[in-house]
């Protein structure tokens, strides 16, 4: 990355927590490098207290974001795609670096990932008439069932899909008004925290989206056990880990979303990321409200029309 | 009350139902003794009688049953969608004629008022099957995208507090989707299931589509973590649901939760005060107040807590308790008498703790289960009252002073099923609903139901709808 004479300035990668970049409490970091064993950098390796910092973010962040319009909601999910797309060329040495891609393959990666949330961005106002409804009940009432937010979602980034399946996994988190705390890959970290960048200038509210790197079950545990978590994705973690998980997550009754099938080596989640997604990632964080109000009985005696 | 407002006893006939000395399990469309040769008895809680002798099964019987529904499921899901609705039809029309037996049977096993599982009960199972049925084959139609598929073999276990509509609410979407199903009803209340079986045989429907194991918690234990049970759905207790939900962990079991609640009814100062006290009324004390969605906290606005509570207090010192069948009961007998003991220690506690108690002035039966319509003032947050789920006929009331407030208080609860809003204000009623976290938000009414509305729960509520389209959405693999 650096020409001839010229001595590269390296980054120092931290955490994105409550829209701050703050390095782990913990003060530890460890070494990323890229798929031939090359050193590429430090990345702050996340704590506990770190994983419950970035909760307590994403609780307060939720109300706002919760509250907001959709329209609203649509607009900064698009403006993340803007942003995305004047900094390409940094997310495609990144990727390209982190899985040890082509420069074409990793572009390929990076422009899905982008076109990505401009899909997500255009599901906001939209869920809610796909999966809501008005109800025929058999009564003089008003009866409308609407999809809200579970909350503060856990997201364990896929391991191995370090950007695109990443955005794949927060945009449906955060479209439908959820907050997010993002344990990203442990292996391929840094274009999640390059994300965290690119989020903090693109409208949305500190707090909604929360990056952590680190050992994705050091940090995934305490998230999974969390009282003030309303549920997890377990994409990244593996069989034993999800289990593990899932398990903990029973004791406030977190809504799950298991991971797909495990790759041939036992690793977590085969998804072909770049293939079209569904609404599934949508709906799993969800909760449906049905209101009732009695209607009254105009016309009752037959001359409503 | 003075002597001139005393009813005449106006008691439904027992004599529309035939209650046989001893029942078996049903599986593969046959009844069967329990393969230990165990049995238990039910009784009538509003008499002590006891009703009938039941197999009890354990695990060689959930193991047989789901046997004979994962060898049904082949043929049950390869049907045309056409043919399965025309079966639920069939269901629905046939309690439909035989929905006065069921009433008096549900009557006598759970101790509700006749005038409920006739009006309430009842009319609702039918519907339950009449809505599903249509389903059936509509299902590449129900937004779940092309040809959805059903999961498998149901493992479904269901409380003691509505027993035949919860077997409908579990049964009806089951069978619509394809699925098959073992059912375990509740071990105070396992009558009207083995009724529905007999409906079954009636309907003609294909042997091992509907298996009924009725036993206790070791028999649903063993189903819901069968290993060749699909899908699990179970409604009850929250801590039984955070035991399944771990039971789950790492296998491919899809599962749906309805568990406890602790519902806000939340009463503003321009409610109309004689809707919201017969709103209050039918949310805490229909069914005994057993119900999960029962709205046990009243939150009244300061400025007509007065006015609000006198009311209701005279409104609860005319409600009949009594024996259920007769037609003229509101309030009937407790379910059990282990929940009878629940309800009388959290009352204790409740008295411990500083609250007020006041109980509607009624006889109580000298035999069965009964208590009697209770509220507690000068309740705080942090009472157990206010917390904890009765399951009972007692009302907690606390107040509070703005919109805000009510919210608030009504939020700060571990669970999120249910919750009322009594005003004229049209634009409040939304705002409220808006911030409610709960599953069902009933404005200017209370605990309606409909088979076409999604029902279920927030937070430890439980997870996942039942009723309406999305109810579907449980028993296919839609992942």
């Amino acid at each position: 990355m650096s020409d001839n004479n010229r001595l590269g300035v390296f980054k120092t990668y931290k955490l994105y927590v409550g829209g701050k970049f703050p390095r782990s409490e913990s003060g530890r970091v460890y070494e990323v490098s890229d798929s031939k064993g090359q050193w590429l950098a430090n990345a702050p390796q996340s704590s506990r207290k770190d994983a419950r910092d970035a909760v307590v973010a994403a609780r307060k962040a939720f109300g706002g974001w919760s509250g907001a319009t959709a329209y609203n909601r649509g607009q900064v999910l698009y403006r993340v795609a803007e942003m995305l797309e004047g900094r390409r060329d940094q997310f495609v040495r990144e990727v390209a670096a982190s899985e040890g891609l082509s420069k074409s393959k990793a572009a390929a990666a990076v422009d899905t990932a982008i076109d990505r949330w401009v899909w997500y961005a255009g599901w906001t106002d939209k869920i809610g008439q796909i999966s809501g409804g008005a109800n025929p009940v058999a009564g003089p009432f008003f009866n409308l069932s609407t999809p809200e937010p579970t909350g503060v979602v856990a997201v364990l980034a896929p391991q191995k899909s370090s950007f695109l399946g990443l955005v794949s996994v927060i945009a449906p988190v955060i479209a439908t008004g959820n907050t997010a705390v993002v344990v990203a890959s442990a292996d391929a970290p840094l274009p999640a925290l390059s994300l965290g960048e690119v989020l903090a200038t693109s409208d949305v509210p500190g707090g909604v989206v929360n990056i952590l790197s680190g050992v994705t079950a050091e940090l995934a545990a305490p998230l999974a056990a969390h009282q003030d978590v309303n549920a997890i994705d377990l994409t990244g973690a593996d069989a034993a880990l999800a289990k593990e998980l899932e398990i903990a997550a029973a004791d406030n009754l977190k809504r799950v979303l298991r991971p797909g099938p495990a790759h041939a080596d036992g690793a977590a989640d085969s998804a072909d990321w770049s293939a079209s997604p569904d609404t599934h990632r949508l709906t799993a964080f969800l909760e449906t409200k049905t209101v009732w109000h009695p209607t009254g009985a105009l016309g009752a005696a037959g001359s409503s029309y | 009350m003075a002597s001139a407002f005393e009813y005449a006893p106006a008691p439904e006939s027992r004599a529309v139902v035939d209650i046989a000395p001893s029942y078996g399990l049903f599986i593969d469309g046959e009844f069967a003794e329990a393969a230990d040769g165990k049995v238990f008895k039910t009784l009538s809680p509003s008499s002590e009688e006891v009703l009938s002798e039941v197999a009890r099964a354990g695990a060689a019987d959930v193991d047989r049953a789901v046997k004979a529904a994962r060898k049904a499921f082949e043929k049950w899901s390869a049907l045309p969608g056409s043919e399965r609705a025309k079966y639920l039809f069939r269901i629905a029309r046939i309690i439909q004629e035989r929905s006065r037996e069921l009433a008096v049977l549900e009557t006598l096993d759970n101790g509700k008022p006749i005038k409920e599982t006739r009006d309430a009960d009842l009319p609702l199972v039918a519907a339950h099957f009449f809505y599903y049925a249509g389903w059936a084959d509509k299902l590449d139609h129900a937004g779940y995208g092309a040809n959805p598929r059903p999961l498998g073999v149901a493992g479904q276990v269901i409380p003691w507090n509505f027993p035949l509509l919860m077997l409908a609410w579990k049964i009806a979407p089951a069978l619509a989707t394809g699925n098959t199903v073992v059912l375990k009803p509740a071990e105070t209340t396992p009558l009207s299931a083995l009724f529905f079986a007999d409906i079954c045989r009636q309907a003609g429907l294909p042997k091992g589509v509907v298996n009924i194991l009725t036993g206790y918690g070791d028999a649903g234990e063993a189903l819901v973590t069968h290993p060749d049970v699909n899908k699990v759905a179970f409604t009850g207790s929250t801590a039984v649901g955070k035991a399944i939900a771990r039971s789950v962990a790492g296998t491919d079991k899809k599962v749906t939760l309805e568990l406890g609640g602790k519902g806000a009814n939340i009463v503003f100062d321009d409610a109309p005060i004689d809707q919201a006290v017969e709103g209050i009324v039918t949310g805490i004390f229909f069914n005994q107040g057993q119900v999960c969605c029962a709205g046990s906290r009243l939150l009244i606005q300061e400025s007509v807590q007065d006015e609000v509570l006198d009311a209701l207090k005279r409104r609860l010192s005319t409600l009949r308790l009594g024996d259920p069948l007769d037609k003229n009961t509101d309030i009937g007998a407790i379910n059990s008498a282990e929940q009878l003991a629940r309800i009388t220690s959290l009352v204790e506690t409740g008295e411990a703790e500083g609250a007020e108690r006041w109980s509607a002035p009624c006889e109580l039966p000298s035999s069965g289960y009964w208590f009697a319509p209770t509220l507690f003032t000068n309740v705080t947050q942090a009472h157990t009252v206010a917390r904890d789920e009765i399951f009972g006929p007692v009302l907690s009331v606390l107040s509070f002073r703005t919109p805000d407030e009510a919210v608030a208080k009504a939020n700060n609860s571990q669970y999120g099923l249910s919750a009322g809003i009594w005003t004229e204000k049209g634009s409040r009623i939304l705002a409220v609903a808006n911030k409610l976290r709960a599953g069902v938000v009933w404005a200017n009414t209370f605990n309606k139901f409909d088979p076409t509305s999604p029902f279920g729960g927030y937070k430890e509520s439980g997870y996942g709808r039942e009723g309406g389209r999305h109810g579907l959405e449980a028993y296919l693999d839609v992942r």
